[in-house]
Formats: structure tokens, sequence, C-alpha cells
């Protein structure tokens, strides 16, 4: 018994679509599954990947910086590490600059005193040489848990802060834009910690009332965005 | 006749001459002690008025419980000496604090080494307050406010971390604070521990030193960190952290909990002579 012709034709057109379908097929799934992905980036990655760019530029003359990590005596100790880089004068470039350095960690790992998924989202410097250094949520989540892993951290930025960048004064840390209570439930975040003790206040600020103590300890969010709206871009410290 | 006491008053003085003035000598002196035996009981009874020790030297936060005394104060007269503990087992409730690969949490390893602590301390002679004793989680200002209400105590947090040689001990203090104080004159809550970090560092290189005569490797003196449980509590405050959580066999730290409680036991005994208790509360170390 013959089929009918239409009957061939339709039965043709089945196995192309087949064949075609076997052929795309693995190709898109391949394509989903990369743009999956793509939307599995966290927003904090993404941030991250924005706000990265902290441009090193090779004009810019090489110096020893000093970068503080573990010493590796398992004590909660601290030691130096020179680092030959091309920092920038401008202390805000320069703090991002050895800030980064920092958290991209030392070359033993053992010695990282911060997170490796942590990052450095911004960092602002007030005209009374207050700091004020804006982290990811990381630094706070992917920290060991405890009072020495806690203060090491902390130790670290602030000292590698003072040996790089004499204009810092003191710095207050914030995690994803917020003031918060302690870092990973132990050390205080809520103050002002001191960098540079002895450092005079830059120019600008000596023509304005400089921020007491306690003043600079009560840093609020508010009132670090008051302080920040009235000074440009660019940093107010120069060198 | 019995009532006739004029005369039996004049019989007995012409025969025994003497007897009044015994009688005159034994009142005089009858008074006297009754005299010096006024001043002190007024100086024993109201101090519970003039120095209540629920009163805190410091101004509470806003929203921060009400401190309220233990039930081993309520009834026990404020004696002007170092007798209360207070202990902090720390983090608690959904706050596990550090975790170890073998399923170890801080939140629970401090709420049985304290007990073994509260031991060694009631020993020595200390009422001790714990801040929690099951698995709560009270906040910072709270917990703070347990020591702050409490006159002539010392404050100890425990912790467990994750970092650190396992098998040492490290106690902390607070670093150097601004002191400050305002308008009223008390002790501003975020500030709490200023007037007293030079005697928490007491304390602290006192515990540290036996620790690290138990513990190989802990370091000789106490260390300063700026531990956020510290910096609100107007008491010597001290705290210990142990490590590590990290070990791979939770026997490991069980052994060092009777160390652990007999130096701060034995430290904060040998701390109690240093410590002159202020005689008002609000009145600074």
């Amino acid at each position: 018994m013959m089929l009918p012709r239409w009957r061939w034709w339709f039965l043709a057109a089945l196995f192309l679509a087949v064949v075609i379908a076997a052929i795309y097929l693995p190709i898109l799934r391949r394509n989903i599954k990369q743009a999956a992905k793509l939307q599995q980036r966290s927003e904090e990655q993404a941030r991250r990947e924005l706000t990265q760019p902290t441009v090193i530029n090779p004009s810019d003359p090489k110096v020893k910086a000093k970068l503080f990590w573990a010493s590796g005596a398992n004590d909660g100790t601290l030691s130096s590490v020179v680092v030959e880089l091309p920092l920038a004068s401008d202390p805000v470039l320069r703090s991002k600059q050895v800030l980064n350095t920092l958290l991209a960690g030392p070359v033993d790992t053992e010695l990282r005193t911060l997170p490796p998924d942590a990052a450095l989202l911004a960092f602002y410097l007030l005209p009374d040489g207050t700091a004020i250094a804006d982290f990811s949520e990381a630094l706070g989540t992917s920290i060991p848990s405890g009072i020495e892993s806690e203060q090491m951290a902390v130790d670290s930025i602030t000292r590698t802060l003072e040996a790089n960048v004499p204009q810092v004064r003191r710095l207050k840390i914030l995690i994803h834009g917020q003031e918060v209570e302690t870092l990973a439930g132990h050390l205080d975040l809520s103050q002002a910690f001191v960098v540079n003790a002895n450092t005079p206040i830059g120019p600008r600020a000596a023509t304005s009332s400089p921020v007491p103590t306690s003043e600079a300890q009560q840093l609020t969010p508010a009132a670090t965005t008051v302080k920040l709206a009235a000074s440009p871009d660019k940093p107010a410290t120069k060198p | 006749m019995l009532l006739d006491v004029g005369r039996f008053v004049q019989k007995t003085i012409s025969r025994q001459p003497w007897l009044p003035l015994f009688v005159l000598a034994a009142c005089l002196a009858a008074m006297r002690v009754a005299a010096a035996q006024v001043p002190q009981q007024q100086s024993s009874a109201p101090p519970a008025a003039q120095h209540p020790p629920t009163s805190p030297a410091v101004v509470p936060p806003p929203g921060a419980a009400t401190p309220s005394p233990p039930a081993q104060t309520a009834t026990t007269p404020p004696r002007a000496a170092l007798n209360i503990v207070v202990l902090d087992p720390a983090h608690g409730g959904t706050d596990l604090g550090a975790r170890g690969t073998g399923g170890i949490h801080e939140s629970d390893i401090v709420l049985e080494f304290v007990a073994q602590v509260r031991t060694a301390l009631e020993s020595q002679g200390f009422q001790v307050v714990q801040t929690r004793q099951g698995n709560a989680n009270p906040s910072f200002d709270d917990r703070s406010a347990m020591a702050n209400a409490q006159r002539g105590a010392i404050f100890v947090t425990l912790h467990i971390a994750s970092t650190g040689t396992p098998g040492t001990a490290r106690v902390y203090v607070m670093n150097d604070m601004a002191p400050g104080a305002d308008a009223t004159g008390l002790i501003p809550w975020d500030r709490a521990q200023a007037p007293f970090v030079s005697l928490s560092r007491k304390l602290g290189d006192q515990v540290q030193g036996l620790l690290a005569q138990k513990f190989k490797g802990s370091p000789p003196m106490a260390q300063m960190a700026s531990v956020r449980q510290l910096r609100t509590t107007a008491a010597p405050a001290i705290a210990v952290e142990i490590s590590s959580v990290t070990v791979e066999d939770r026997t490991q730290l069980d052994h060092m909990a009777p160390g652990i409680a007999d130096a701060i036991a034995r430290g904060a005994a040998a701390f109690r002579p240093t410590y002159v208790v202020p005689a008002n509360p609000g009145e600074r170390p």
C-alpha cells in the first residue's frame, strides 16, 4: 500500500525538525547556563567590579609601600611587608591603592588578615583627617569570628594606612555603607580608630573648627552624609 | 510596808552611805555605753537607702532594659568591697559565635565553661551573676546593664576564638578611652568603661599571668582591643578568649575549663584588695 505523497512530505519535515532540534538544543542549553551564571552574580560582586578599578597609573613614582599582614607566629601579631607600588600622591587614591593591595593578600594566603572576597567599596577623607572606608559585607561575614582575628583585621588596615598615608588621622569603618556595631560580633566598629595621632590637620581644616575626639568617635551615617555633602568629589586634603 | 520606800531608802543610806554613789556611777556608765552605740547603728542601717545597689552610675542608653538587681544581692546590704563577679557567656540564641568544623558552637561551650568558672569563684567567696543562663541572647547593652547595676563588681566575658594556637587563652581589656561626663556628672553609657580602664588592665594582667602559667604559649600580659562588650561596662572588665573551636576533638577544649576557671577565680581574688570600691554610686574609681 502506497502512502499518499503529502504524508511523505510530512514525515520528511518531521525528520528534519528532529535533526535541527538535536543540533540546536545543546547550544540553547549552553546559552541558558551561561545566562544563569551571569544572573547569579551578586549585587555586591557587580558593585565590586564597578568600584574596583582604582587605576594604578604606571607613570606614578614607584614607592616602597609597607603592608601589614599576619606574622605567621599564630599569636595575633602583624609584620610588615615592603612592596614596590606606583602610588598616587593624592591621599584618597593612595589609600584605595594600598587597601586594595592589602585586600588582595600576601603571597602566602595563610597570612591573610582580611577575607579574600571582601572589597573596598568607597573611601573618603574629611578635612580633619578622618577617613571613612566602606567595605563590602564579606568583611564582616567571611572573617573568622573572634576578638583576635577581628582585631588583626582592623590593625592591618589602620597600620597600613598609618605607614603609607600620613594624612589619615582617624579611620571609621562602614560595612556596605552602613555603620555597624561590631565587625563580626566582637570588635567595636561604632567608634573611629586612631591611625596617625600626630598628623597635623590639613590647611582647609585649620580654617574650620576641628572635630573633637568625642564627635569623631560618634560619627553616624547621617552625620557622615552631611559632612560628605559639604566636601567636593575630589579629596579634601591635598598632600 | 512595801510602799514605805522613803523610810527604806533612809534606813539603807544610813547603814551603807557608799551605795548612792555606786548607783550614780552605774547610771553614768550605762548612759555612756548607750551613747556610743547609737552612732554605730546609724552608720550601718541607712546605706541601703543612701546607696541603693540598683542605681547605676551611668546614663543608660535609650531603649536599654532597666537593670534589675539579682536575687542574690537584693537582700544583701552593699559592702564597700569587691564581692560580685558578673559572668558573661558570650553570644547565644541565634548567634552561635565561632563555629568549628566538628559542629562545635562557641555559644554552647562558653555556657559550660561559665558553670565551672562560677563554682571556682564561689569557692573564693564571690557572688556570681550570669548575664544569661540558657540559650538566650541579651544585647550588649543589656549585659552591660547587669554589671552596671551592681556595686563592687567586676565583669568577665568569656569567648572561644576560631583562630590562635589551640590550647592557649588570652585576656583582652579595652583600649584607652577618652574620659567623658555629661552635664549631670554621670558617666556616658557609650564610654562607661573609660574610668575603669586602668583597673581593668590590672585585673587582666592578674588573670593573664595565671593563664600563661597553665597554658603554655599564652601571652604573659593582657592585650588591648576595642571589644564592644567592654565599652559600655562601668566596672573593671575583661574578655577571656580561648583558642579554639578548630580543635578536632572537643575534649581538648573541655580539658581547659578547670584551668580557665581557676585562673579567673584566683585572679579576681588577687585583684580584690587593690580595688577600692567608690563609696557612692556615680563616683569614679
